[in-house]
Parts: structure tokens; C-alpha cells; sequence
């Protein structure tokens, strides 16, 4: 059951990432370029989705368990950390270079994009960068 | 500022958002996890290796989700300007950045930003800048 409804979230995800435009990397540029002619629509795919996903928390909030009976796991964290910024700072340079976030990637490399497999797998190389530093972070913690 | 008016379109916009959010509505309330994409898909790269099954569907959702608008004949339109070398290098920032962030535009942008986490708010600002002024650096001063 679980699985299913994650596979329904992931489909929504995709339809809405469509539906909205952001799986083109021609329109979120398009919004990220200031300085050239504007296409202020990504700020309406953020305002609906933080909308509902605002309703979805302020329930979610008064709940230790899901309504399928799992543990409701909120983030921790509350500080702001160098790791956090430069992090972000990275993605965001990422982003802007070719105008792909995580998931409008993988919805096309689902549409057979090439160029979409390229940043899939280089995102993959990425992440698997991060995992190698950590493990070697907590190794040299331990020992 | 000129606004791209043939491009702009705020309907369609609003009501993508409002499906998006609607995905991270079901995540939360029936699997009590936040919809973050690098998150859900850099915990398949992580070990020790757990609840991979709900990873795996929701990942399948998202990519099966432009196969089934083909086969409808609706096909996702990805326009790609970015040469081989960018997306490469962008790809690989992408990658270890929204993992060193704990999040990217779904994780903080729109689920962190609906908790009211100033974690969250201080990442989406963040990005947003790096990429307006990579987009300025690379459109408007070395593109020219």
C-alpha cells in the first residue's frame, strides 16, 4: 500500500512538472534570466505548490503517524550551516548552466531526452562524490 | 525588466503547482515522508540501504509519468539549450550540491517553504541567486 501511494505521488509529481512547463529547461531559464525578456511563471508553479503542500503540513503537524500508520518524518535541523549555503550555492550554479533541477531531469529522461541521461548520470557522479566524503568524514571520526 | 508575454503562462503554471503540491500532500500524509527529489533519489545511493521499495515507486511515478503522456499524445517538451559540457558539469554540481543542501526546488523550495523552515527559505534564496546570476553571467556577459 505504501508503495502505491508513493508510485501515485511520483506520478503527480511528473504530471504536474509537465502540466506547469518546468520539465522544459528552455522556461525555467526563461525565469532565471532577469535581465533578458522575464517569463515569471515558475513563480506560479512555486505559489500553487506551496499552497496545498502548506494545508498538507498544517495537518500533517498535529500527527505522530500517517494516515497508512508511518512514522511522520519532519527534518530535525533547525540551523543554518556553511554546508547548507555552499550546497545550495552549487545547485544553484547547476541549475542555472543548464536549467535542470532534479526532478524535470528525470521526467526528461523518462521523455528519452539524451541530454537528460547525460545530466542524470552526472548528477548520479555528484551524489556519489558526497557519499564517498561522508563515509571517509565519519571513518576518520571513528578511528 | 521586459516580460516574456508569448512565453508567460500563468494558468498552466498555477495549476502544475497545484498538482506538485498535491504529490507532496500524499507523501506526507500517507507515507509521512517529504517529497524531495534529490532526497528520494540520493537514498538509493546511500548505505546502509533502506526503505528502498516507496524510493523506487515514487521514482517510478516520476519517470513513467511522461512515457504514459506520450502514449496519450501529449509528449513532455524539453527544450535543452545546454551544450554537452554544461550539462555534464551542471549535473554533477546539481548533484552534490542539492546533497550537501539536504534538499533541492522540491525538498526545500516547496516542501521546506510549507513547514515555514528557515532552513529551507535560506537554501531557496540561495539557489534562486546562484542561478539568476549564473544565467546573467553566461546569457548577458560572456553570451552577449
Amino acid at each position: 500500500m505504501t508503495a502505491m501511494t508513493a508510485l501515485l505521488a511520483g506520478l503527480l509529481f511528473g504530471i504536474g512538472l509537465m502540466v506547469s512547463g518546468m520539465a522544459n529547461p528552455a522556461k525555467v531559464l526563461g525565469f532565471l534570466d532577469l535581465a533578458g525578456t522575464w517569463d515569471p511563471s515558475l513563480a506560479f508553479v512555486m505559489a500553487g505548490a506551496i499552497a496545498i503542500g502548506s494545508l498538507a503540513f498544517l495537518i500533517a503537524k498535529h500527527r505522530k503517524r500517517s494516515f497508512l500508520g508511518l512514522p511522520v518524518q519532519l527534518p530535525a535541523s533547525t540551523t543554518v550551516t556553511l554546508r547548507l549555503v555552499l550546497g545550495s550555492a552549487a545547485f544553484g550554479v547547476g541549475w542555472g548552466l543548464a536549467g535542470f533541477c532534479p526532478g524535470p531531469a528525470l521526467v526528461a529522461l523518462g521523455a528519452g531526452y539524451p541530454k537528460a541521461i547525460g545530466f542524470v548520470a552526472a548528477m548520479v557522479a555528484g551524489m556519489l562524490v558526497f557519499e564517498v566524503a561522508e563515509r571517509a568524514k565519519s571513518s576518520m571520526q571513528r578511528a | 525588466m521586459l516580460i516574456d508575454l508569448a512565453n508567460f503562462t500563468p494558468g498552466l503554471s498555477l495549476v502544475g503547482g497545484f498538482i506538485i503540491g498535491a504529490s507532496a500532500a500524499v507523501l506526507l500524509l500517507f507515507n509521512g515522508r517529504i517529497a524531495g527529489i534529490s532526497g528520494i533519489f540520493g537514498g538509493l545511493l546511500s548505505l546502509p540501504r533502506k526503505d528502498m521499495a516507496w524510493r523506487l515507486t515514487f521514482l517510478a511515478g516520476l519517470v513513467g509519468a511522461p512515457v504514459i503522456a506520450s502514449l496519450l499524445g501529449k509528449p513532455a517538451i524539453a527544450d535543452i539549450q545546454a551544450s554537452w559540457g554544461e550539462i555534464l558539469a551542471a549535473g554533477f554540481l546539481v548533484g552534490l550540491g542539492t546533497r550537501y543542501a539536504s534538499g533541492c526546488t522540491s525538498g526545500h523550495g516547496v516542501c521546506g517553504i510549507s513547514r515555514g523552515s528557515i532552513r529551507s527559505l535560506v537554501a531557496t534564496l540561495t539557489f534562486m541567486v546562484a542561478g539568476f546570476l549564473t544565467v546573467f553571467v553566461q546569457r548577458h556577459l560572456i553570451g552577449g
